[in-house]
């Protein structure tokens, strides 16, 4: 099987945000960027199916701005074989990339798209679920456990009540969580081999998508800040506070 | 124009966080229109008839609702949304799972995990894990709308008085097949929804040793939560994980046990009204937003916490 994956750009989950001065937005001057954390579980999957031979290709696809290469180089350095780098400034929001993926996917025609739950910048849980609609393919979120057979797969999902086993027909897209696997680090050899593998630009226009964002952020602020307590000397002081303070208990 | 809600609920009660939907559309300050999807729900539409605020059900029942499947749900909502301004769900895993897919139909965004209604087309929500608040506006004819339950009060369960309208459904895709679950088994409140939680990290080192959580739950009548460190240490099942992928709630009271206070677990959890930490680093990150810090090894606190109680 063919296996395309998505891979976002964006702000290393270790890093401390700061909003900016004039609300227009997060700081990302001298930021550590990285590829998000669901994506690399994403790319890891695919790279298990290629090890066991389930999976023929995988073709690693961004949208943003030049400096994404990197994000892609670091996919095909984890076992990609090719990638495809939609290059744009443009603020880019789930709805435009699920339109701008479907139009690769239409001439890539893979047979599983495996994407990331959930961006960690901005948060929207969206794409993977909205390209699926677009391409009226069945759907597989927040993947613990990916299991294909011919033409279908079965995926456990996290649900908030625990899991749940369903069984998609393929084509699908499929959307990671946290606990499918565990992405591995790129080893130098494989770091080296992966400058030589080909990135693919495009452009938005060539793939005839009209990007424009549909939401207008208006302003992004500072979350109220919560202050901070005491620390109490033993638990009978804890028991105290609770009851006569906080009065919680 | 109305405002469509997508009630949450397991065919014959509805979920707290509907009615937390419930009191977000309030904000949005139109006639309200509730959707119950489901298999032998009518328990859950005739609660959904009471609910202070609503003025129609909508029933729709068929067996391809029985698990919320969300090329079915998807399927059924787009039907219905073009009467209506503005859909709304909560932002739970059945919420996500289906209603982006709504959007992507209907080719209008979807504004997730809404904290604040600012107008009818103004929204706010949390990015970046709650790190900044973004404000947006959408010119969509149609707002399709995911809610942070939590930031939002209850309407009322009982009170109201609003009509039923049976409508039929749009049938099965036939492109997902529902095969089994493993639920979490618990006497316990739901996590979402407890008044107190107890929550445990990768300090407790086991499964085994979460017994000591449940001890002091026991005594608090509260839910267990847990980090992501101890879900992935596979202590606990993964629907325990609070935090900026896992579960975002907001208890009366939520003690941190053995957690460090990641940005990621704080971003589930900081709306808390008390926070208490149990931690033997006394630099650890959560003392920063913890009302009551308790410096110490929680294999003797802990104890001795439910022991006092
Ligand atoms: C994409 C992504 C998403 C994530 N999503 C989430 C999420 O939703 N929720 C979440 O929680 N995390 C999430 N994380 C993980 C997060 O970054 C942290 O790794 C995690 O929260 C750490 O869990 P912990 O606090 O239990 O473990 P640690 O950080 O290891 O902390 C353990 C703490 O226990 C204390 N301790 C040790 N022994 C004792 C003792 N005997 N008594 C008392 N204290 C003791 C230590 O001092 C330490 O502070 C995510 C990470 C990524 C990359
Ligand atoms: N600009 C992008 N380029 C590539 N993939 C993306 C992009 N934006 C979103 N995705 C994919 O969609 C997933 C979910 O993102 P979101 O819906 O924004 O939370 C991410 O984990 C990525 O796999």
């Amino acid at each position: 099987m063919k296996i395309l994956v998505t891979v976002k750009r964006v702000v290393d989950f270790n890093v401390k945000i700061r909003v900016k001065a004039d609300n227009s937005g997060i700081e990302l001057a001298n930021i550590k960027m990285s590829m998000n954390p669901f994506d690399e579980i994403a790319v890891e999957e695919a790279v298990r199916l290629k090890e066991k031979n389930i999976a023929k290709e995988i073709v690693v696809v961004t949208l943003g701005v030049a400096q994404c290469q990197e994000t892609l180089r670091t996919a095909l350095a984890m076992g990609a074989d090719r990638a495809i780098h939609v290059q744009t400034d443009l603020e880019l929001q789930p709805l435009a990339v699920a339109k701008a993926l479907k139009a690769i996917i239409d001439k890539e025609k893979p047979d599983l798209v495996i994407m990331g739950k959930q961006a960690i910048d901005d948060d929207c849980n969206q794409t993977g679920q909205m390209l699926a609609a677009l391409l009226g393919w069945p759907q597989g979120t927040f993947a613990s456990k990916v299991e294909p057979e011919t033409d279908k797969l079965q995926i456990t999902r996290e649900v908030d009540g625990g899991l749940e086993t369903i069984e998609l027909k393929l084509p699908a897209v499929v959307t990671t969580d946290l606990r499918l696997n565990e992405p591995r680090y790129a080893s130098l050899p494989n770091i080296m081999k992966a400058k030589k593998k080909p990135i693919e630009t495009l452009t938005p226009e060539q793939l005839g998508v009209n990007l424009t964002p549909r939401l207008k952020t208006i302003k992004v602020t500072e979350p109220p800040k919560r202050k901070g307590g005491i620390k109490v000397s033993d638990v009978a002081m804890l028991v105290d506070k609770l009851r006569n303070e906080a009065k919680v208990i | 124009m109305p405002t469509l809600i997508v009630a949450e609920h397991d065919h014959k009660n509805l979920k707290p966080s509907t009615l937390h939907v419930v009191a977000a559309a309030k904000a949005v300050g139109q006639p309200t229109t509730i959707l119950v999807a489901g298999f032998n729900c009518s328990e859950a539409v005739k609660a959904a008839t009471s609910i202070v605020g609503i003025e129609k059900v909508l029933h729709a029942d068929d067996a391809a609702y029985e698990h919320f499947l969300a090329e079915n749900m998807a399927a059924l909502v787009v039907k219905l949304a073009k009467e209506f301004s503005h859909v709304m769900t909560p932002a739970t895993r059945i919420g996500k799972n289906f209603m982006p897919r709504v959007a992507a139909l209907l080719d209008v965004a979807q504004i997730s995990d809404v904290i604040a209604i600012e107008s009818a087309d103004t929204f706010q929500r949390p990015i970046y894990a709650g790190n900044a608040i973004a404000t947006v506006q959408s010119k969509d004819a149609i707002k399709v709308i995911t809610v942070r339950a939590t930031v939002f009060d209850k309407a009322p369960a009982t009170g109201g008085n609003a009509t039923v309208t049976k409508i039929d459904g749009t049938g099965d895709s036939g492109l997902t097949k529902f095969i089994g679950q493993e639920l979490s088994k618990s006497e316990r409140p739901e996590l979402t929804a407890a008044r107190i939680i107890v929550s445990g990290g990768r300090a407790l080192g086991s499964g085994e040793n979460f017994k000591l959580l449940e001890a002091l739950a026991d005594k608090l009548n509260a839910a267990i939560g847990a980090s992501r460190a101890a879900v992935d240490a596979g202590y606990v099942p993964n629907d325990y994980q609070v935090g900026q992928t896992g579960k975002i709630v907001a208890p009366d009271l939520y003690i941190a046990i053995g957690i460090s206070g990641a940005i990621q677990h704080l971003a589930g959890m900081k709306d808390s009204k008390v926070i208490v930490a149990i931690n033997k680093d006394p630099d650890a990150p959560i003392f920063q937003i913890a009302d009551y810090g308790l410096v110490g090894d929680l294999f003797q606190i802990v104890p001795a916490l439910t022991a006092a109680l």
